[in-house]
């Protein structure tokens, strides 16, 4: 990845559950970092394990979740080895973060006022006055109408695009350098999607923050991304830059991804579709994890697990198609992919 | 909030109605006839009519309710049967005393019962949690009286650090207190934990962490103030049980309130003494309610009334 100035950089990273039945991986060695004043997507479908990375990130996760190895540097800081009170002092100050559900993100019996002025006080030491004074700012900024009256309103009262807006007026509060999103758009409507997006985008060039944004959907990645990374199973399977990801994915999931977006270009009987489920984590496979899925996997794919390796400047993949150990006819993964996945069936 | 107020207050109404007429019909239900128990048993008919006819029992039903009702807001709740004196007079020093008693039981339920809930939710499965639960258990099990007796046995009366009966100095309130207000705490300490352990898992919570709140504050503002809720509303029913447990405790420790009075007057069938009793405890119980609403809304303020 090798960016000159990066804001966080995530090291194999592994985090998993420590459940009565075992342990449960799911985070499973990730790596990316994220280049300064730039948006790392990260994209895959529920379980794969990209909002673990994020509390991970955060060290907010709950037990039985435990970081169990890797290195993640924050501005040079190693955050794993921090205390809890300097985890603290990072948390809604330098990453802050913007959860999926804004109906029950903010808490039910306090004013939107008094929470996002609880960022100030915590984290610049302002009195209830001024902290007040600075949220009123911060709704401002958000764009939320009547910021006044809304100030003294309660969560309740408030639509969920407007409560939205709170929160990220509450995660940016005190000029966070990383912000992490976390599906902020998935429980809005369309219309509020697009609304919220593109206030995150605009916030996010005006206070030059870096940002990552963990979504299942593609179209918002295309929106807002710099970079991506392509999360299945707890493993990272691509990495590249927006546009190269775009116009030439590699890694057959993620052309499975591609093609099951809707499209407006051609006509569609059907949309299509990724057979099959993505394996649970206390189940996954002993070669790649997509392997199951996959049009393509031979028993090479079974029964080995394939590194994430540079197969040209933009794409990093994490497929044995692009190896040379591979064993079966050339393939183009992107041309293929339809006519090998009507034959696997 | 004063709407919120003002219109609970007005649904108090329908339930006071409600109360005054099931107080009412009590009387007219209950075997015996009062008018009799009144002139007493060797009166002959015509003394029993003669008294029925004071008494205004031959009114229609309809006259005699709007009486005791028009009489009852005046504050006459007739005389007693026994002494002859007024039953509002009767009833008043007694009522207070019940009141101060189940008061500081409230309170003491409250402090403890909040205290121990935290602390075992927070602390979920360790050793302190588990023995706060089984003492919650045993808490809750003990039928008050026994625990009455216990507490004479010990601290009265083989320690002798504590008077064994008697109302007014602070060390003749303690055991009642305890024997009254432990089923209390119990309730609230296992409501507390298990409410906290939802509140605890809410997303918002996860919110204030990420904002980089102290656990310290997490648990005891972001989420106490959430798990409160439901509290407040046991709280509120407790109320109920602790008058009812009252009668038992102020006969244990020969208090001279109102439960013990009330059952003394059930025994010697003093019909006005049961009726204004009833009354007043019925009314305490709707007023204690009326501030547990009060409350609620100001913990939570999505409540509306509709």
């Amino acid at each position: 990845m090798g960016n000159p100035k990066t804001i966080i950089d995530v090291n194999e990273l592994q985090t998993s559950f420590f459940t009565s039945k075992g342990e449960v991986k799911a985070v499973d060695g990730v790596s990316f970092d994220v280049p300064s004043g730039k948006t790392l997507g990260i994209v895959g479908e529920s379980g794969s394990g990209k909002s673990i990375t994020s509390l991970s990130i955060m060290r907010l996760l709950e037990d039985p979740g435990k970081i169990k190895g890797g290195k993640i540097t924050f501005q040079g800081e190693d955050l794993l080895s921090k205390s809890e009170s300097e985890m603290r002092r990072i948390r809604g100050n330098r990453i802050s973060m913007i959860f999926q559900e804004p109906m029950t993100s903010l808490n039910p019996v306090f004013t939107i006022g008094d929470q996002i002025a609880e960022s100030y006080m915590i984290h610049e030491g302002l009195s209830k006055k001024e902290a007040l004074k600075k949220s009123l700012g911060m709704l401002e900024l958000v764009g939320i109408p009547s910021p006044k009256d809304r100030l003294k309103a309660y969560p309740h009262e408030l639509s969920g695009g407007m409560r939205q807006r709170a929160m990220i007026a509450i995660a940016l509060a005190c000029n966070p350098e990383l912000l992490i999103a976390d599906e902020p758009t998935t429980a809005l409507d369309v219309t509020i999607q697009a609304q919220i997006l593109r206030l995150i985008n605009n916030l996010q060039e005006e206070l030059g923050m870096s940002m990552m944004l963990i979504t299942h959907d593609l179209g918002v990645v295309a929106e807002t991304c710099d970079y991506v990374a392509v999360m299945y199973a707890g493993k990272i399977v691509e990495y590249a830059d927006v546009e190269t990801l775009f116009k030439s994915p590699k890694h057959p999931y993620t052309v499975g991804l591609l093609k099951s977006l809707p499209r407006h270009d051609i006509d569609q009987d059907e949309l299509e579709v990724i057979k099959g489920m993505v394996p649970r984590p206390d189940q996954l496979p002993q070669g790649c994890r997509f392997a199951p899925r996959c049009p393509f996997a031979r028993d090479l794919c079974r029964d080995h697990l394939p590194a994430l390796d540079n197969i040209d400047d933009k794409n990093q993949v994490r497929c044995w198609i692009y190896s040379e150990e591979w064993d079966g006819p050339e393939v183009n993964v992107q041309d293929d992919y339809g006519t090998a996945q009507s034959k696997q069936s | 909030m004063l709407v919120y107020t003002i219109r609970r207050l007005f649904q108090t109404i329908p339930v006071i109605i409600g109360v005054t007429l099931v107080v009412f019909f009590m009387m007219h239900l209950i075997p015996g006839d009062p008018a009799q128990i009144i002139a007493g048993e060797r009166a002959d008919e015509a003394q029993v009519e003669q008294m029925r006819d004071r008494l205004g029992l031959n009114d229609p039903y309809y006259v005699q309710y709007t009486r005791f009702v028009t009489d009852a807001a005046q504050g006459d709740l007739g005389n007693s049967v026994r002494s002859g004196r007024a039953v509002s007079s009767e009833i008043g020093a007694r009522f207070w005393i019940t009141v101060e008693l189940a008061f500081y039981s409230t309170l003491l339920s409250i402090f403890i019962g909040l205290i121990a809930g935290i602390v075992s939710a927070t602390r979920r499965n360790s050793f302190l949690d588990m023995f706060i639960m089984i003492f919650a258990l045993f808490g809750l099990s003990m039928p008050n009286f026994w625990l009455g007796l216990m507490l004479i046995q010990y601290f009265a009366l083989n320690f002798d650090w504590l008077p064994v009966s008697g109302w007014g100095s602070p060390q003749q309130l303690l055991l009642p207190v305890i024997t009254l207000g432990t089923a209390g705490a119990a309730i609230i300490a296992r409501m507390t934990r298990s409410s906290m352990l939802e509140v605890i898992h809410q997303d918002y919570i996860r919110t204030a962490r990420a904002k980089g709140v102290k656990e310290r504050y997490v648990i005891y503002k972001h989420a106490l103030r959430n798990a409160l809720i439901p509290v407040v509303t046991v709280v509120g029913l407790q109320f109920g049980v602790l008058l009812g447990g009252a009668v038992l405790t102020e006969t244990v420790f020969a208090i001279n309130g109102l439960g013990r009075f009330v059952v003394e007057a059930i025994r010697m069938r003093d019909f006005p003494i049961v009726q204004g009793s009833v009354l007043v405890l019925a009314m305490l119980f709707v007023f204690v309610n009326f501030l547990v609403d009060i409350s609620y809304r100001v913990l939570n303020k999505r409540i509306e009334l509709d």
